[in-house]
């Protein structure tokens, strides 16, 4: 007993110094955030620095950008989740089959995921929406369809469209992966007891996916939420295209106001974490009402 | 039990990703390069500038400064505008003393100058008869003055004027005079306007230093400003909106098809592959249209000063400098150097080693007077210099300013109001938004920068 609680002790105590690292590589940057957001600090302006208690947060939620940005969050990130997890499921059902060239065709799919979001930004701007040379208005005037102005017409659905592409390959993988764990012996019992390809995929392989797609949008909305390079490249914030990180960005190295932008960190945090707690539990619930998650 | 753990399964990430937001978002450029003084005499100088080409020019011809001062070392920091400028800003402000030089832009320099951040340089350089303090020019001296002290010293200088496409004029039977009015250029754009040609390459995506560089300088010259010497905003008066409403129905007859996309350099590829007929921006383009390598153009364009309305002269100034900031160890050697780099001995340096159309231009007068410079440069050369010298930057407009400064205010607030109002203006352009509404916002966002003051 006392041996056993000993060991315990000795496996706590040689915890703390990975503990202490990771306490304090995540919570120091928070607290200083937290800090600065209680001060009125222009990088500018040295000799105004000061307490002001809650004037930045009353800025924050008084001035309509905050709500604004966090709805343009909310809509360019869920309507890329959506579409990326779409497509690559329709990529990953068709790579998931013997042909000639599987694995050129799957490497050559990848690919959008491998570059970097700043370059793919670039490649966006000048290679496929550029209006007069662009690919994109090329395809359009084949079928007759007059050129669009993409980053000033529609700006939200152009940052949208970047990230269905580089993320496509993402969702792709993770559920090409759950594809190829699916037991081929149902697949044969299914086919044995009359199901077609149509309602094999509906009734057993879509079930099946249901966790590599839960995995599948998790991981997409968080790496999503952050986005930023495209929005940066090429559409500057306008029109419905100002997400969360690139207000905060503007507040900081735009405004140079220190205290206002670690206010909307802050917030921005809270925000996330009642969505976070509120949606994902309502979506997990929605995903394992079939079982799966009740282990 | 297994809802608090799916809870936190969905919570600890989302933390984790906003955590990594946040700290995204407070990360800066760090510095690099320490600044000593070995004990020995020999001093080892940190430089921090922006990676553009005429200062990745300075760092080549470096060697010849340490040559022949040998007990000092120049060390080159070259970062992105951006991340300079936050670089520079905190080492400054937190007294860290990590770099001796800096190059920053003319609205930075009497910010910094108000903050006691620079060292005045009026007497170093007056007292060097050979250095010849009067020969930059006066509009340039003047921007990177306060109460009539030398705070930094012009290393390359810019205006803007018309740039125009003289065989795709011809063509249409058009003949612009040196000194065009804006009704004179907007008809000849909307003439020549094809589905092949831009009629008017104008700058449209969103940022203080983009859309509203030359647009400030249309606003101005349409009788309008920004403040009035008092501070009080006056961005939604007629004569503002009416310049902002003739560049964006000009924009939209003539001017590029995706304005949001449209900056600087967006107008000089159109302009070089021949697909615009006019540009009116940075006298530096010239340089860039008239290299036979880069441009299909070269050779064929006119040049005239920057559009008008009710001013004589609608040219914006811009300059990039060298400043010694106050924190600095070794301002003697600091100031030799700085010296050195605007000199007229490092013009004839640049032309030598590197060829004249790479000498730095828009600072000395005298370099209008190299005749090698001259004829390398010679259809853009006159007139950048007379319009560097018929500018004002004290009375760019109608109005009297409380600052100096053409197409920018120089308050600390002002680069977040022309961001935010620019961004508006990309609305209008796209047809989201009325001009009224964005105006009015502008106004109250423009009068809170105003209170500041």
């Amino acid at each position: 007993m006392t041996s056993g609680r000993r060991s315990l002790a000795i496996s706590r105590a040689l915890l703390w110094p990975a503990l202490t690292v990771a306490i304090l590589l995540t919570q120091i940057p928070l607290v200083a955030t937290l800090y600065y957001s209680f001060q009125e600090w222009n990088l500018l302006r040295p000799g105004q620095r000061g307490f002001v208690g809650f004037d930045n947060y009353a800025k924050v939620l008084s001035d309509g950008s905050f709500l604004a940005s966090l709805g343009n969050t909310v809509v360019v990130t869920g309507s890329a989740v959506v579409g990326a997890t779409l497509l690559g499921l329709l990529f990953a059902v068709l790579l998931d089959r013997k042909f000639v060239g599987q694995s050129v065709a799957r490497t050559l799919m990848i690919t959008p995921f491998l570059v970097m979001p700043a370059a793919a930004a670039l490649i966006w701007k000048w290679s496929i929406l550029d209006y007069t040379y662009g690919m994109a208005n090329w395809a359009l005037s084949l079928v007759g369809i007059p050129p669009v102005a993409w980053n000033t017409e529609v700006p939200a659905l152009t940052v949208i469209m970047v990230l269905i592409w580089q993320y496509t390959p993402f969702a792709m993988l993770i559920l090409l992966a759950g594809l190829q764990s699916q037991s081929r012996e149902v697949l044969e019992a299914a086919s044995v007891d009359g199901a077609g390809p149509f309602r094999t995929f509906v009734s057993m392989t879509l079930p099946h996916l249901r966790q590599y797609v839960e995995i599948t949008v998790l991981l997409a909305t968080i790496l999503l939420l952050q986005v930023f390079d495209p929005v940066a490249i090429m559409t500057k914030g306008t029109g419905g295209s100002k997400t969360l990180s690139y207000l905060l960005y503007e507040r900081a190295f735009i405004g140079l106001e220190v205290g206002e932008a670690a206010a909307y960190g802050v917030m921005t945090v809270i925000v996330t974490i009642i969505v976070a707690t509120v949606a994902l539990r309502t979506l997990f619930k929605v995903f394992s009402a079939e079982g799966l998650m009740n282990r | 039990m297994t809802l608090t753990t799916k809870m936190r399964r969905a919570t600890v990430p989302a933390v984790l990703a906003t955590g990594a937001l946040v700290l995204a978002g407070c990360s800066g450029a760090g510095g690099g390069g320490g600044t000593g003084d070995g004990g020995d005499g020999h001093v080892e100088l940190t430089l921090a500038t922006v990676n553009n080409p005429q200062m990745k020019d300075m760092e080549e011809l470096k060697g010849n400064f340490e040559e022949s001062h040998p007990d000092i070392t120049v060390n080159f920091v070259q970062m992105e505008e951006n991340d300079l400028r936050d670089a520079v800003t905190k080492d400054i402000a937190t007294g860290g003393g990590q770099y001796d030089i800096v190059t920053i832009g003319s609205y930075e320099v009497p910010i910094w100058a108000e903050n006691q951040w620079l060292t005045d340089l009026t007497e170093p350089l007056s007292s060097d008869a050979e250095y010849d303090v009067d020969d930059l020019f006066q509009p340039v001296k003047d921007v990177v003055s306060v109460d009539d002290k030398l705070y930094a010293v012009p290393f390359y200088g810019e205006s803007s004027m018309l740039m125009y496409n003289k065989e795709i004029l011809d063509a249409a039977g058009i003949t612009l005079s040196d000194h065009p009015t804006w009704d004179e250029v907007a008809d000849a754009a909307r003439k020549v306007n094809s589905d092949d040609v831009t009629g008017i390459c104008l700058r449209g995506k969103p940022g203080w230093g983009e859309l509203f560089a030359p647009l400030t300088t249309v606003v101005q010259t349409f009788g309008g400003t920004w403040f009035d010497q008092d501070w009080n905003a006056h961005v939604n008066d007629p004569e503002f909106s009416d310049a902002v409403q003739f560049y964006v129905d000009l924009v939209n007859d003539a001017g590029p098809a995706d304005p949001v996309s449209t900056g600087f350099t967006e107008c000089l590829n159109t302009m070089t592959q021949g697909k615009a007929a006019m540009w009116v921006d940075a006298t530096v383009a010239a340089g860039m249209l008239e290299d036979p390598e880069a441009s299909e153009v070269a050779g064929k364009m006119g040049y005239a000063h920057a559009p008008v309305k009710e001013t004589e002269e609608s040219g914006w100034l811009w300059s990039w400098n060298l400043a010694i900031p106050e924190t600095t160890q070794n301002k003697d050697a600091a100031i030799e150097f700085v010296k050195w780099a605007t000199s007229k001995e490092y013009q004839q340096l640049v032309g030598e080693e590197l060829g004249w159309t790479r000498v730095p231009p828009g600072a000395r007068q005298s370099t209008y007077e190299i005749p090698e410079y001259v004829e390398a440069a010679k259809s853009f050369a006159p007139i950048t210099h007379d319009i560097m010298l018929a500018v004002n930057p004290t009375k760019p407009g109608l109005w009297d300013q409380s600052w100096t400064g053409i197409q920018y205010v120089t308050i600390p607030e002002f680069q977040d109001l022309g961001n935010q109002v620019s961004q508006d203006l990309s609305d209008v352009f796209a047809g989201r938004s009325k001009l009224g509404p964005v105006l009015d916002r502008g106004q109250k966002l423009a009068q809170e920068a105003g209170d500041a003051q």
